[in-house]
This record gives structure tokens, C-alpha cells and sequence, in this order.
């Protein structure tokens, strides 16, 4: 006796429909089934237009963020036993332009990673001949839970600041700046610091918290925002008290 | 790039929270419900004077009014801002927020001088 | 292709966030909440200016500043400021460990401990508070 589960996900069919409309399917699902799993069924036995992004199916891609019963979630990683009884509603991931169906366009979150510089830079290339950089355990440490991140765009969807704001760099690019930042191969903090510490930068957060609460990876991007916050306060002091201190 | 003056607001928010966290829970439960309430007996008026006379007590009092009044004027800033969308209002609501914390620790400053 | 500057194309679909989107999620309204605590900081702030302002002027000033805080209004008024501050403090000293990352001899401090920390501190800061307002009993 197979069980059932209401499925309500939000249609958008630009070349027919000028708003996005609701649609209910029953289907059969199995107990250890996710979300993922009952939008698989729908477009493989039901509904072939369904669109959605999905990948690795693991919740390690990033790709299958939406909004299930109102809060973003990776579908991948969304048991159905852990949602409350009754329909199960899937929509696009929220704050972002929809393109169709349950698909989001992430341009303006990709421009962001890209634009912290999310890659070591140094000032000077240490020699072949020197062998690698070292890094001991405490050091890699530092920046880890930073490293986390599946640039699942999660955080960008529960941030209440990022739709009010468009410009606002957002959680995830500036824990990834954090995280290299905080990795002692790195000498790159003063080339992010523009655009972190600009009005569209960390400034532009008043912690919320959400984003922290939403990432499947625990980063934190929330905690790593605040200690930005701390970082650029100093070095803004610094430089407003001590002019000639050569950074 | 002109470089954002966010940071000095921010320092004086987070100091003023954290002082206003540590402190005015205390000093508003004791003055305003356990004194008048009689469950303890704060000092006399007489002691209090003697206590404001300090030029060390009233620089202390007048640093947990300034940043308080900061943290306030900061944080109801962003919260105009963004609880309500008043974007355009920016200029607005920052001479407001800040202005008012300004006259008020003016005003502060001088009580606290004239109580020496 | 920039989102951005798409702004006017005509089959994306864009939510516009609603003026009172933190009344939509429990947890965007529990934020706009201790945002608000910020009134209870400022007024308690000029409240005890207030009464130093009474201090100062003497006697006669300072009695009818404490027969007003004894009408009912006005402690149901400081009772709710009290909640409110209250609500500052524990959200303030809870959030405090994220925005530090301690380091001790070369070891992150757990943030268990950092948390331990300022509620220490708080209880420090209080007994202080109370000192100067109360002495030391009689």
C-alpha cells in the first residue's frame, strides 16, 4: 500500500502565463523519499515540462536550492518525513528573477563570488625550489567552516537585506572572501577589502542571522559577516589615527 | 574610492550595545521598579550628589549615555531603512537618527556639567 | 547576461518583497523585535540622566521624580522598558561570540566559553550597578 503526498509547486510558463500559478499532483512516494524525489516522479511519470535544477542528488552541488513550504531548502537534502503532514509546497528559490518553472537565474549571485576574488593571491610567488606552503591544522582551522560552502545560493534566499538591497554583496561571497582572507597562504585581504568593506559590502548586513540558519553547511556566513565588521572597524581606526602607518 | 565612514557608526553601536547590555538592565530594574517599589532601598538623594560631584562619575555616566544614544540612533536607522523601505529617505533618516543622539548627548553633556 | 541590467525583460518573473515582509516569517519578526529594543536602550539611557538632572536640583525635585515612578502607569511602563532591555541584553550577549573569534595561546576559545564569558560579565556588571545604587545595605 503505497503512501501519497500532495505535491503544490509553483508553474511559470512565460510564453503562456504572465504570473506564476500553483499546481497540485498526488504522488506516490516511498518513507526515505526527499522532495527531489517526488519532483523526479512528477517530471519522469506525470508532467514532463516540470523544470528544476538538480545534480548530485547529495546536497553537496549546490544545485536543487528552492523554497519548500516556505523556507529555502536543497530538495536533495529534504526528507519528506521531516516536513509537517500534508501538501508539500515547492516553489522557485526565493529573491532571485525566475526564468521558468522552479528555475532561477543566478547570474547576479555568480558576479558576486567572482567579484571577491575567491582564489589564494600573493604577492610573490614562492619558488618551485622552496616546496609547498605549509599550513599547520590550527591554521587550516581558521577558515574550514568557511571552505564549507556549496554556493547553493541558500543564504542569498533567506536574507531579508538582499531583496531590499540589491546591490549588497551578500552571505555567501563574503564568507568566501573570509575564508580566504583568514587562509595564511593568502595575501590578498587588501585587494577584497574594496568591495567588502564598501557600502554594498559587510555595512549593508544588520544580522539578521537567517542566512546561518539556512546553510547546509554550517558555515556561518552570518558570524563571518560580524567579524568582518570587527576587522574593518580596526583597520578604519587604525588608518584614522595612525595616517602614517604603512598598511 | 571614498572610504566609508560606516565603520565609526558601527563602533559606536556596538560599543553603546554592549555597555547598554551590561549596565542599563541593572540600573532600570533597581531605579525604576525594586527603589520605587520598595523591594530595595536605593541611596539618598543626598549620597547621589555627592557620588555626581566626581568628575569620574559623570565622565562615566556621560559615556553610557552617548553610546547608547548612538546605538539607538543606528540601529533605528537601519531598521527605518529597511523594515520599511525608505531607501530614498536615506539622507533623511541618518540626520534625524544621528542629529537627534547628537542634541540629546549635547544636552547630556550639559546636565552632566552643570551637576558638578 | 547581467540580472541587473535585465531589469525590464519580459518573461522573468520578479517577487516583490512586501513593506511588511518581517511580518511573513516568525523569525524575520523576532529580528524587527530586537532591532526595537534599541528604544528601550535610548530611553533608558536618558532616563537615568533624568534622575541625575533630579538629583542635582535637590530634594523637592527628586521626591516628586520618585512619587511619579511609584504610580501604577509608569512601573507597568518600566516593566515593559525592563522586558525590552532584557530582550537587548540576552540577544546582544548571545550574537557577541559569532562577531569574536578569540584566540588564546595560539587555540580558538570555544564559544561556549566567550558566551560564559559576557554573561559573567553582565552578572559583574550589575553587581556594580547595584553597589553604587544601594552601598551595601545598612
Amino acid at each position: 500500500m503505497a503512501e501519497t503526498v500532495t505535491l503544490e509547486v509553483q508553474r511559470y510558463r512565460p510564453e503562456t502565463e504572465g504570473e506564476p500559478t500553483w499546481e497540485r499532483f498526488e504522488v506516490p512516494c516511498q518513507p526515505e523519499w526527499m522532495v527531489l524525489d517526488v519532483l523526479n516522479y512528477v517530471k519522469d511519470q506525470v508532467d514532463g515540462t516540470l523544470s528544476y535544477r538538480w545534480a548530485c542528488r547529495m546536497g553537496v552541488c549546490g544545485s536543487c536550492g528552492m523554497t519548500v513550504n516556505g523556507e529555502p531548502a536543497l530538495t536533495c537534502a529534504t526528507y519528506l518525513r521531516d516536513l509537517p503532514r500534508g501538501p508539500v509546497r515547492v516553489a522557485p528559490l526565493a529573491h532571485f528573477p525566475v526564468i521558468r518553472d522552479l528555475v532561477v537565474d543566478v547570474t547576479d549571485f555568480v558576479d558576486k563570488l567572482a567579484r571577491v576574488k575567491p582564489w589564494i593571491i600573493r604577492k610573490e610567488d614562492k619558488p618551485l625550489s622552496e616546496g609547498e606552503y605549509l599550513q599547520t591544522p590550527d591554521e587550516l582551522e581558521r577558515y574550514k567552516q568557511l571552505s564549507m560552502c556549496i554556493n547553493c545560493a541558500l543564504c542569498y534566499s533567506a536574507c531579508p537585506i538582499y531583496p531590499l538591497e540589491p546591490e549588497f554583496v551578500g552571505p555567501a561571497a563574503i564568507a568566501l572572501a573570509q575564508r580566504y582572507n583568514l587562509d595564511n597562504r593568502d595575501q590578498g585581504a587588501s585587494e577584497r577589502e574594496e568591495i567588502l568593506s564598501s557600502q554594498d559590502g559587510v555595512w549593508c548586513c544588520t544580522f539578521v542571522g537567517e542566512c546561518s540558519v539556512v546553510c547546509p553547511k554550517h558555515v556561518d556566513p552570518a558570524g563571518a559577516i560580524q567579524r568582518h565588521k570587527v576587522t574593518s572597524t580596526i583597520e578604519w581606526f587604525k588608518s584614522a589615527l595612525l595616517p602614517w602607518r604603512k598598511r | 574610492m571614498k572610504r566609508s565612514r560606516e565603520p565609526f557608526f558601527w563602533a559606536l553601536f556596538s560599543s553603546g550595545g554592549m555597555l547598554a547590555a551590561l549596565v542599563l538592565p541593572a540600573l532600570l530594574f533597581l531605579t525604576a521598579l525594586a527603589g520605587p517599589l520598595g523591594w530595595v532601598t536605593i541611596r539618598g538623594v543626598g549620597e547621589f550628589r555627592e557620588i555626581v560631584h566626581s568628575p569620574l562619575a559623570r565622565l562615566v555616566s556621560f559615556v553610557l549615555v552617548f553610546l547608547s544614544l548612538f546605538h539607538w540612533a543606528h540601529r533605528f536607522r537601519y531598521t527605518l531603512y529597511d523594515g520599511l523601505q525608505l531607501y530614498h529617505l536615506n539622507a533623511l533618516i541618518a540626520t534625524v537618527c544621528y542629529g537627534g543622539a547628537s542634541a540629546l548627548t549635547l544636552a547630556a553633556a550639559w546636565v552632566l556639567w552643570l551637576a558638578g | 547576461m547581467n540580472a541587473r541590467r535585465t531589469t525590464f525583460h519580459p518573461k522573468w518573473h520578479r517577487e516583490r518583497m512586501p513593506i511588511f515582509w518581517w511580518l511573513r516569517k516568525w523569525n524575520y519578526t523576532k529580528f524587527i523585535t530586537r532591532e526595537l529594543t534599541s528604544f528601550a536602550v535610548g530611553y533608558a539611557a536618558l532616563f537615568f540622566l533624568a534622575q541625575i538632572a533630579c538629583a542635582a536640583r535637590g530634594e523637592e525635585s527628586w521626591s516628586r521624580l520618585q512619587a511619579w515612578l511609584r504610580t501604577p502607569a509608569v512601573l507597568a511602563f518600566h516593566g515593559i522598558a525592563l522586558l525590552f532591555l532584557l530582550i537587548h541584553s540576552v540577544t546582544w550577549l548571545n550574537l557577541a561570540p559569532r562577531a569574536l573569534s578569540m584566540r588564546l595561546g595560539g587555540r580558538r576559545v570555544p564559544s561556549g566559553a566567550v558566551l560564559a564569558g559576557h554573561y559573567a560579565a553582565w552578572l559583574l556588571a550589575s553587581a556594580a550597578v547595584a553597589w553604587v545604587l544601594v552601598g551595601t545595605g545598612r
